[in-house]
């Protein structure tokens, strides 16, 4: 059996008595897509903020490739080659696409310098790739549409080679033809081996692209599911009712 | 992930623009000063001559655009420019800074007394020697650093809104500094540290000759080292000719402003008094330039440094981007707090810096030094276009603002405006300044 990528053991957090994680565990391997579903305020988005490093938990293990990982910070996350994409796509809206590709982790020339011309051409190199039609290198970032910037976040991920990619509702801000070209993505990445934690409301989208599902509610996991297993109506009993009905009948 | 926003054809005078690749706001900024200078020019004119009804001769005999008054524009201006370049670093991070004026006046306090009294009593250093005007402005570096550290260690870690932290800096440093000189004025300052202060020390003719020399060549191999790097790399690049109109523009822009300060001689009752030092071997029939000011050197120097802090650092990335969008920035792995504190100390070290120019200007240190520089400063950094709500900003177009506002101050001066008319002409152009540069980024469509 192969290493889990990720393994969160037993992960606790509160935030002024409420608990927003209880003793949750989850697991993701290489090659897979693992979707998060649940209400709003059901831990998804702190859950994965604790493996990001935005939050720090209260009690529990992180473990990576088999090895207990200490994160307590953004950075040590992306030491691990975790990278995230998030909901509010956090990018500085008044720079340009490099610099935001680049942000923490600058191209610099060998006197110290940040390189914006080196950046630059890496960022036309890797956008080629992603999204042929991104022509707006030298402007702020405020002024693409939502799937452009949401081109730039994931160029970020696969520009620095993640092995642990979280993306947390990567489409809310897409229309249909740009959801597709993530979808087309995720399923690109997930065939180079990264594994993937996706939270999104859509459970629809989340049986096509994921391969397992997990359902919290109210800071606990609800359970995890193989799509192949469950329907659609399963998973939103589990999200509704906080149970699965077949598993309760069996 | 579509992009398609369709361009409207651009009009024949904008693609001349856009070829030359000028910063339209930066030649905003620059048309509004011109047009400060000549309305000041013509109204200086006019009162010289009020029977002659003849524009062109108000123009020619108008007093502010003389070597004489641009000169004393620069030297005016520096003290405030400098600290406005660390007040965009500020603003673009969401955060302001009252205490300028009043960590300025700690600053002259300290090296005043460092220079008068600590150095000649306590450690013995006779009046006049070598190393006490460089001990002085070390001393006064330090303390701006570490009081701005100090603010920005409250604002960062502790949380506290940098409006409260450096409005309470406000009260308490203009105060430690009346506290430490007994409010008395201290002086007169050490010879070679006077030479900051603007019309004390100047390069004379042949030496800024050579340093606008020196600056013209810089910049043009560096606009074209640039360019060769964008090639090297296959970006699109302007064409030769817009260039090398850039850089004609630029070196004429050096060259005259050394022309001007050449210009404006020395009187020759200053002359005769240290012929040798204007370059004469005789007394008689000496003339000399003043050429540049050390204090605009001075000036010159924080402005490329700021800038390439603001351009070329990470830094000054990290600046940027935490204005724009903290929590970003955050995410990204950048210690914002710590961030907030190098900001802070920064300005630090610019009120001392502008509190070097601001003293050595005077020949004293006085109680009231540096009144109302905090809002001279947030007035400069703003008509430069930096933004309150964070994330943009830039160096020159703080230097530009308080140029501008001196240029205003003293031109009114000039005609004989009355000082309350005047902050309220001051008090009306912020206002306007901030408005057409909330309608300038409406029509560019930027943020």
């Amino acid at each position: 059996m192969t290493t889990p990528l990720v393994q969160m053991k037993d992960v606790c957090i509160s935030f002024g008595g409420v608990k927003a994680v209880d003793h949750v565990s989850i697991d993701l391997y290489p090659g897979e897509v693992v979707g998060l579903l649940g209400h709003n305020g059901a831990g998804k988005s702190t859950l994965i903020k604790i493996l990001s490093g935005a939050y720090k938990m209260d009690s529990g293990e992180i473990w990576i490739d088999g090895k207990k990982a200490n994160i307590h910070s953004p950075r040590d996350s992306r030491d691990h080659n975790i990278e995230t994409i998030y909901q509010t796509l956090a990018l500085a809206d008044n720079l340009d696409a490099a610099s935001n590709l680049f942000l923490g982790r600058e191209l610099t020339t060998p006197l110290g310098f940040v390189d914006d011309d080196r950046q630059e051409a890496e960022t036309r190199k890797i956008m080629a790739r992603l999204n042929p039609n991104f022509k707006k290198l030298k402007e702020p970032v405020s002024g693409l549409s939502g799937g452009q910037r949401q081109s730039v976040a994931i160029a970020r991920a696969v520009y620095f080679k993640a092995k642990i990619l979280i993306m947390d509702e990567p489409t809310a801000a897409l229309g249909v033809h740009e959801t597709q070209m993530v979808a087309d993505l995720i399923q690109e990445l997930k065939a180079q081996g990264l594994g993937i934690f996706l939270i999104s409301h859509d459970t629809r989208e989340m049986m096509e692209l994921c391969d397992r599902v997990s359902v919290m509610k109210n800071g606990q996991m609800i359970g995890t599911e193989r799509v192949e297993d469950v329907t659609e109506d399963d998973i939103l009993s589990m999200i509704i009712l906080g149970k699965n009905p077949k598993r309760d009948a069996a | 992930m579509s992009d398609q926003t369709p361009n409207p054809a651009p009009s024949a005078r904008r693609s001349i623009l856009s070829t030359l690749e000028v910063d339209t706001r930066l030649l905003g900024m620059i048309g509004a000063f011109v047009v400060i200078a000549l309305a000041f020019q013509m109204w200086t004119g006019f009162k010289a001559i009020p029977d002659v009804m003849n524009p062109i001769a108000w123009f020619s005999e108008g007093r502010f655009m003389t070597p004489r008054n641009i000169f004393n524009l620069s030297i005016q201006t520096v003290s405030v420019a400098i600290m406005a370049t660390g007040m965009v670093f500020v603003i673009v991070t969401r955060h302001i800074d009252l205490s300028v004026g009043a960590l300025l006046a700690t600053t002259t306090a300290v090296m005043g007394m460092t220079q008068t009294q600590i150095l000649p009593n306590a450690l013995g250093l006779e009046l006049g020697h070598p190393l006490i005007p460089w001990i002085t402005i070390l001393a006064g570096l330090l303390t701006g650093a570490l009081i701005g550290g100090f603010q920005g260690y409250l604002i960062g870690y502790q949380a506290i809104p940098a409006f409260i932290v450096t409005l309470g800096g406000l009260l308490i440093w203009r105060n430690v500094a009346w506290h430490m000189t007994d409010g008395q004025t201290i002086g007169p300052l050490n010879e070679t540290y006077m030479l900051f202060g603007g019309i004390n020390g100047t390069l004379g003719v042949f030496w800024s000759w050579v340093v606008g020399l020196l600056a013209a060549v810089a910049s043009g191999v560096g606009l074209l080292l640039a360019r060769r790097n964008k090639l090297r790399h296959e970006f699109p690049v302007k064409p030769a000719w817009a260039e090398g109109a850039l850089i004609a523009i630029v070196v004429a822009a050096i060259l005259g402003f050394v022309a001007v300060m050449n210009a404006y001689t020395v009187p020759d009752r200053v002359v005769a008094r240290d012929f040798e030092r204007w370059g004469c071997e005789v007394a008689e029939g000496c003339t000399a330039g003043y050429g540049i000011p050390y204090s605009v050197l001075l000036l010159i120097a924080v402005a490329i440094v700021m800038t390439v802090i603001a351009q070329r650092t990470r830094l000054g990335r990290y600046i940027f981007a935490t204005g724009g969008n903290p929590d970003a920035a955050e995410l990204s792995g950048i210690n914002t707090k710590l961030l907030t504190v190098k900001i802070f100390a920064m300005v630090g070290v610019l009120c001392a810096l502008g509190g070097i120019v601001a003293s050595a200007r005077l020949g004293y240190h006085t109680n009231d030094i540096g009144i109302l520089d905090e809002l001279r400063v947030i007035a400069a950094a703003v008509i430069g276009g930096t933004a309150l709500a964070g994330g943009v900003g830039t160096i020159y177009g703080a230097i530009i603002g308080a140029l501008i506002m001196q240029s205003l101050q003293s031109g009114m001066a000039m005609v004989g405006v009355d000082a309350p008319y005047q902050n309220i002409v001051v008090g009306f152009v912020l206002v306007l300044a901030v408005w057409i540069d909330i309608q300038y980024r409406k029509l560019s469509g930027a943020k």
